[in-house]
């Protein structure tokens, strides 16, 4: 049975050594014994590491033997550790949100190793400033919401119809939206694909058929998205096609695989100035149509506007490869033709992209390294030809290579309707322009916004196998809720006390998270599950109408009371 | 419905806990079988993870406990594949749990036990710079937390067994056979380094300040032998100049693998950085051949190292190392590609950042199951471009490193790939092939 509301508190605080991360600097045995002189704590122990399943036990013990109703562990960050200890208390019967942690490894014995003493009194007011606030602490009820078993992907190139392919065979109803008048993406304008070199309309044609005939995927082309409503397991999104006709789909989950665009390189080197100056992008057209001429040379720039000092600072990681694939298939059709490649640092990684720019050498294309600080210039001679100058790194020496068509290796960039798309569904943009994941390292393919998801070059710049396997990961990630079904919802959120509220809508322009809105009577109101409880309303709320769950003015006055010394018995 | 239809993942290193916590949380068996005690594979090793400097224990820990705690998850630590028969949707699988001599129901992971063993053992753990016992626990989060008896080294003095108070010492304790019934099968084997000593010009072995990446990850870290105090290993000083080898056995025809390890540039960046942090004087420098900046904020991490911490970039691949052997200080002869000249340079330690190379567990699973490895012994994908994550066998797929070289995000990416596909087989039946 849950321990509710109204009961006299019963604090058991377990303070965790952290091997010697803690231990190591505070005194934890003494800290442990202040603990059991506060307010409303009736027991107190050490454990070497709580987070242990030794340590949870030992939580539970507590709870079970001194009848504990709060919980404190003054241990780590919450960030890593709380849900952990949060579900050990929901085990042992105490409302999850009857606990709190009290940070002495962060904030205080990393911060202070070399003053034992003064970090052990600190250790004792942290812990104080927790008591204070368990004190207060109430039981709070997490919402629960259904899914929608069916997805949203927004993109039908490789990586959007990749990832529909897999949640449709996951037995999941999917929608994908394609802003162009046909499915493909990118994969339509390239010719070969590395390092296999099949045939990128071939492959593309199978994935088009294979969505075509499965019967759970719906596609929608000449269709953007206008509006989305809603949060994880409900949401609704208002699609229009170009013709004006709008539909309406409600969606459990939604995928962002909107894909990249390529940068034009107006003004540098010759573009668009000297007629034989092309992107790679051009080229592979040219390749593709079987439209390139047998020039005799043939000089391809890389990083151009990549890698840059500031602005695109990003590598786009596919230039090299492509334009080494580029140059082979140059001397695939022109044995004579010669194929120079300027690069700054050969991005050649993996298990196999190093073996396929040896055979680019043995094919004898020619590799130039150039330096950032002094790049290659490109002008047009009279004979009709284009000289490029360029410093060679190695020789170091100044080179002209005379040439009849210069391809310029381009980076993706993102799309420019991405930041309205951001806005639609609330995730943001990183600095380089692309989608920006919830966690860089173990949240690669999430968005912090609970179910949305990304793949493929929204993301970053990457190459086709690179944009499956992230499909293929959000076709798992996006699948997760909608297998589960019925999900609940962190309850730490905004209260509106309708009484105080003027209805100045500062809350509803400010929520990053678009959780409130006006309703009929024109004061705000939450929707609890989409609200983070950051606490940006609750801040900037004029009238003080609005409180955060488990933040209370009270539990915050309570504890910063306490961290004066001042804890009312 | 799903929750009894089950999945295997072979390994317990990042990917295999991702691609368990996803399966897992979608309400399907799984069954983590991991060959050492403990999960957490190399990234519990790590310090920290480029490019955002997360501290790599604190983000890693939390998921080994979930695969821990998750009703769903059945992790089968210090055990192995041993047979597996069968096809997609109904695999029958044969794991060797090998002796702990502990009963991990009883044991409580308190430590009493290795506190009074007499006998030290270099801990693999910390690539052997540190000790832990014969009895022992690779580090303080493993998980489980359950103490192993390592066979080789205990002498049976029984000291473990009277001071254990949970009375879960158990020398009795027989290799066991666990059957399994699963639907489809995800190997996420990882990497282990390229032997150094194979290229004797860097002294790897006979100079004790020559160090591979992982060891120095170790002696960076807070948890590792020195605590986080960065010192030589031969004489305790603190290093005034340390020079990072890009490349070694790696992108090379003679001696080493022909493949890049994807990772190198970036993470030696990253370790040159807390060198940064822990010794502010230290001068660092890194010796490459070519800059592998290609993922996510790579470039402006590179970027940042050189002109906010002042990392020091030479593309140089150095011929030799020569070891003063009265002082233990290392000189380096390199020919600096970009100045074209052949140079010296005295420095105190000097770290290899050697090949990452499919483990041998690759190579035994592959036989097991009837896997095709490709020529640098990474798990063959049934296409490499639109089916990367399944393998030459309907029903199992792989992940991680052991399928390419591969960065933590990567990795984990693709763990969630490879469930993926492993749900669709579960959702298409028993008996039906995938797609």
């Amino acid at each position: 049975m849950e321990r509710a509301e109204g009961e006299t508190p019963r604090i058991g605080v377990f303070v965790c050594h952290c091997g010697i991360n803690i231990g190591g600097v505070v005194n934890v045995p003494k800290v442990v014994e202040y603990a059991k002189t506060l307010p409303n704590v009736v027991y107190a122990e050490d454990n070497l590491y709580t987070c242990s399943s030794e340590g949870l036990s030992k939580i539970k013990e507590g709870i079970g033997k001194y009848n504990l109703n709060r919980v404190v562990v003054a241990s780590c960050t919450p960030r890593t550790h709380e849900p952990l200890f949060r579900a050990t208390c929901e085990e042992a019967g105490v409302n999850k949100y009857l606990f709190e942690m009290a940070n002495i490894r962060e904030h205080c014995s990393w911060a202070h190793m070399h003053e034992p003493e003064k970090a052990t009194e600190k250790a004792k007011d942290i812990i104080r400033i927790a008591v204070a606030k368990a004190r207060l602490i109430q039981p709070q009820k997490e919402p629960e919401i259904d899914v929608t078993p069916s997805a949203l992907v927004i993109g039908g190139g490789v990586a959007g119809m990749t990832a529909a392919l897999s949640l449709a065979e996951q037995g999941f109803r999917v929608h994908i939206i394609e802003k162009e008048p046909e499915l493909g993406g990118m994969l339509r304008h390239l010719h070969k694909l590395y390092p296999t070199m099949q045939d990128a309309s071939d492959a593309l044609n199978q994935i088009i058929k294979a969505v075509g005939s499965n019967e759970s995927i719906e596609v929608l082309t000449s269709t953007t998205i206008k509006e989305v409503k809603g949060f994880i397991g409900n949401f609704e999104a208002t699609v229009q096609k170009v013709n004006g006709e709008a539909t309406n789909l409600k969606v459990g989950t939604i995928i962002v695989a909107t894909g990249a665009d390529i940068f034009e390189p107006i003004g540098m080197h010759g573009y668009k100035e000297y007629g034989n100056v092309i992107t790679q992008l051009q080229l592979e057209q040219l390749l593709k149509d079987g439209q390139l001429k047998k020039w005799e040379r043939v000089i391809m720039i890389q990083c151009v506007g990549s890698r840059e000092e500031k602005g695109r600072t990003y590598c786009s990681r596919i230039c090299c490869m492509t334009a080494l694939k580029n140059a082979v298939l140059i001397k695939e059709l022109f044995p004579d033709t010669e194929v120079y490649i300027l690069f700054r640092d050969l991005q050649t990684y993996g298990g196999r992209y190093e073996d396929y720019h040896r055979m680019a050498q043995d094919r004898g294309i020619k590799f130039i390294k150039y330096l950032q600080e002094k790049p290659p210039t490109v002008v047009s001679a009279e004979n009709g030809k284009l000289t490029v100058n360029v410093y060679h790194a190695l020789l170091r020496e100044q080179v002209t290579i005379s040439g009849d068509l210069v391809v310029l290796s381009t980076p993706l960039t993102q799309h420019e309707d991405a930041k309205e798309l951001s806005q639609f569904l609330k995730v943001p943009l990183g600095s380089d322009g692309f989608f920006f994941e919830a966690h860089v390292k173990l949240r690669p393919i999430d968005f912090a916004t609970d179910g949305i998801f990304v793949c493929g070059t929204a993301h970053s710049p990457k190459d086709t196998a690179e944009s499956v396997s992230q499909a293929l990961g959000v076709a798992s990630r996006a699948a997760i809720p909608m297998a589960v079904k019925r999900l609940r919802t962190e309850a730490i959120t905004a209260m509106v006390n309708e009484n105080l509220c003027s209805g100045c809508g500062t809350c509803v322009k400010l929520c990053p998270y678009g959780a409130i809105e006006k309703d009929a009577k024109g004061v705000a109101r939450v929707t609890e599950v989409m609200c983070k409880g950051c606490g940006v309303c609750g801040a900037s709320c004029p009238e003080k109408a609005i409180s955060m769950c488990h933040f209370t003015d009270e539990q915050v006055v309570a504890q910063a009371l306490a961290a004066l010394g001042r804890l009312i018995a | 419905m799903e929750s009894e239809k089950a999945v295997l993942v072979v390994g317990g290193g990042i990917a295999g806990i991702q691609a368990s916590l996803d399966l897992a949380g979608r309400g399907l068996k799984v069954y983590l079988v991991e060959s050492s005690p403990s999960i957490g594979g190399r990234m519990a090793q790590l310090d920290k993870t480029f490019p955002t400097m997360d501290c790599s224990m604190c983000i890693l820990a939390p998921k080994m406990i979930e695969c821990f705690r998750h009703p769903n998850i059945t992790l089968l630590t210090y055990s192995e594949v041993q047979e597996v028969s069968g096809k997609a949707g109904n695999f029958s699988v044969k794991v060797l749990k090998k002796p702990r001599f502990i009963d991990e129901t009883r044991c409580t992971g308190c430590g009493e036990c290795a506190q009074h063993c007499p006998i030290e053992v270099y801990n693999e753990f910390d690539m052997k710079l540190g000790i832990r016992k014969a009895i022992y626990v690779p580090f303080p989060q493993a998980v489980p937390l359950k103490y192993t008896i390592d066979d080789e080294h205990c002498i049976k003095c029984k000291l473990c067994q009277k001071t254990c108070r949970a009375e879960a010492v158990d020398f009795n304790q027989q290799p066991q056979i666990i059957s399994l019934s699963v639907q489809a099968i995800i190997a996420a084997t990882g990497y282990e380094l390229f032997d150094v000593q194979r290229l004797s010009e860097y002294g790897y072995g006979r100079y004790k300040n020559v160090l591979v990446s992982l060891e120095f990850e170790r002696l960076l870290s807070a948890s590792g032998p020195t605590g986080g105090h960065l010192l030589r290993l031969s004489d305790g000083r603190i290093p005034r100049r340390i020079a990072f080898f890009q490349c070694v056995g790696s992108r090379s025809l003679k001696g080493g693998v022909s493949f890049c390890s994807s990772a190198c540039c970036v993470y030696a960046t990253k370790e040159a950085i807390l060198v940064r942090e822990h010794v502010p004087k230290c001068e660092v420098y890194i010796f490459y051949n070519d800059l592998k900046v290609f993922g996510k904020g790579f470039q402006e991490f590179v970027t940042r190292a050189k002109d906010d911490w002042g990392i020091k970039y030479i593309r140089a691949l150095p011929g030799e190392v020569i070891e003063d052997s009265k002082t233990g200080d290392l000189t380096l002869w390199y020919e600096d590609t970009i100045e074209n000249l052949t140079k010296d340079m005295d420095v105190d330690l000097v770290v290899l950042c050697p090949a990452l190379v499919p483990r041998v567990a690759s190579k035994e699973l592959a036989s097991v199951i009837g896997l095709e490895l490709d020529e640098n012994g990474f798990f063959k994908s049934k296409d490499p471009l639109f089916a990367p994550v399944d393998t030459n066998v309907p029903g199992v797929f792989t992940c991680g490193y052991c399928q390419g070289p591969k960065d933590i995000p990567e990795s984990v990416a693709q763990a969630s790939g490879a469930a993926a596909r492993a749900a669709e087989v579960i959702a298409l039946g028993a008996g039906r092939e995938a797609h």
